[in-house]
């Protein structure tokens, strides 16, 4: 999944959708998820990534990284399929 | 100033005599709940005896006590002037006063109303009678009441009654009842502001009680005693339910919903509370709207529609506060089991006053007919 080009993300986890005009935080881990799918990366390279840096388990990662990239569609952060293909 | 422990707050034995050794009387609503006040030791002189609905059983059974007898309803006080005759005995009794306080809604479907003349006309029955032995005058306006105010009017017209007995019929009133009602620090939903910063406390209920009946017409030569019959106020906010995390998920809105191990099966009153509920660890300061589901297979098992939690994961503990009225009396059993309850005592010592409930306890007074002992499942 991608981000949407358009989002803005400041370093505090504020979070700004120009497109619609709705902002939304989120907690430090948060921001460095969302900066990571800015970059492109996979779910699999995030995983590693968190993983490597905090004492967490697979499986509280799958359900946590699961969970935000739900709320990120849900408010239409991520960018949908048809996007991606455009 | 007499208490009398209202049994059907919660009517836990260990409960109940808490509230008898500080010098309660037990005031009860039912024969069951009659029967658990002398299987506690409570004199039968000692028992205020409520309620709708009183078998000839109890009523005899009451008379013979010399039990306090409120008088709901006619057909109650024509059937105690004939159990007067039969048991040859004069029954104790208070009539149930109903009235307009000032607050919506009235409750006026127990007792006698006071402005229609229903009450006066009731008391002059069983004056004129001469089988009945009037002792009280006892009325119970509502529940959660938030304004102290009406309890004055309650006296006030109570104490109108008094007097007017006492002009007829040169008879003194041995006391008045003012019943219970009076608001615990729980939250009643659609609250704007938390009960514990709003609600009004017992000095404040004192206050207006006191000073209605100090300034009322009574001669001060004959004061009745009051009787007051508390049981939410004393016991609600001494409650605690502990239970823990089931599973989170996401409503299809986007809301988070944390399922909890206890529903409104175990928290009745969470149907008109709002429950404080607070995690018992350590937690995020990351905190989030969440609807609290019970574990229940049923739509209406909402512990609470929404509040901000920190959260929680699987396995978390979490407690449930002011829990201590009327979930013990009314929770139900319904496709599962209910708890054991502790007593943590003044030493801190932990007493279990109610086991586990088995499949056992639930299933000892079914029967099954002969032919369906037998199935053969193919």
């Amino acid at each position: 999944m991608k981000i949407k080009k358009n989002i803005a993300i400041s370093d505090s986890g504020f979070i700004f959708n120009p497109s619609t005009g709705e902002s939304f935080t989120v907690n430090p881990i948060g921001v460095e998820i969302i900066t990571l799918l800015k970059e492109d990366k996979v779910k699999e390279d995030i995983k590693k990534q968190i993983l490597d840096k905090y004492q967490t388990e697979d499986i509280v990662f799958e359900k946590d990284y699961y969970d935000f990239v739900g709320m990120l569609n849900h408010y239409h952060l991520a960018e949908t399929n048809e996007e991606e293909e455009s | 100033m007499q208490f009398a422990w209202s049994y059907k707050t919660n009517y836990l034995n260990a409960v109940c005599n808490i509230f008898h050794q500080e010098g309660s009387w037990a005031e009860v609503v039912s024969g069951f709940e009659y029967d658990k006040a002398i299987d506690n030791g409570v004199a039968g002189s000692k028992i205020i005896f409520n309620g709708p609905n009183k078998s000839e059983e109890d009523l005899k059974k009451a008379i013979k006590n010399d039990s306090l007898i409120h008088i709901d309803h006619l057909e109650e006080l024509y059937s105690l002037i004939f159990l007067a005759e039969e048991l040859k005995k004069r029954p104790k009794v208070a009539i149930r006063v109903n009235m307009d306080t000032g607050i919506y809604p009235m409750w006026d479907r127990f007792g006698f109303n006071y402005e229609n003349g229903q009450a006066w006309d009731a008391l002059n029955k069983i004056m004129i009678s001469k089988k009945l032995d009037l002792v009280g005058l006892h009325c119970h306006i509502g529940t959660f009441m938030l304004s102290p105010n009406a309890y004055a009017i309650a006296a006030f017209k109570l104490t109108d009654l008094a007097i007017n007995i006492e002009k007829k019929y040169s008879h003194y009133i041995k006391y008045i009842d003012l019943g219970g009602g009076f608001a615990s620090k729980n939250t009643l939903k659609g609250s704007f502001l938390p009960g514990i910063d709003t609600n009004p406390s017992i000095d404040e209920y004192a206050e207006v009680i006191s000073s209605a009946l100090i300034n009322s017409a009574l001669n001060p030569e004959h004061l009745p005693t009051l009787i007051l019959e508390s049981g939410r106020a004393l016991i609600d906010d001494a409650g605690y339910l502990l239970g823990s995390v089931i599973a989170n998920k996401r409503l299809s809105a986007g809301k988070r919903a944390t399922i909890l191990d206890f529903g409104v099966n175990l928290l009745f009153t969470s149907f008109w509370y709002e429950h404080k509920i607070t995690p018992a660890q350590e937690f995020t300061h990351y905190s989030e709207d969440t609807v609290l589901y019970g574990p229940l297979c049923m739509n209406i098992d909402v512990i609470r529609e929404n509040i901000n939690l920190p959260l929680l994961n699987k396995g978390d503990q979490v407690v449930a506060h002011c829990v201590g009225a009327y979930n013990v009396t009314q929770w139900m059993q319904f496709i599962t089991l209910r708890p054991k309850i502790v007593l943590i005592d003044l030493d801190e010592k932990v007493h279990i006053i109610k086991d586990n409930e088995t499949n056992q306890t639930m299933v000892s007074l079914e029967k099954l007919p002969e032919h369906l002992k037998k199935i053969d499942l193919k």
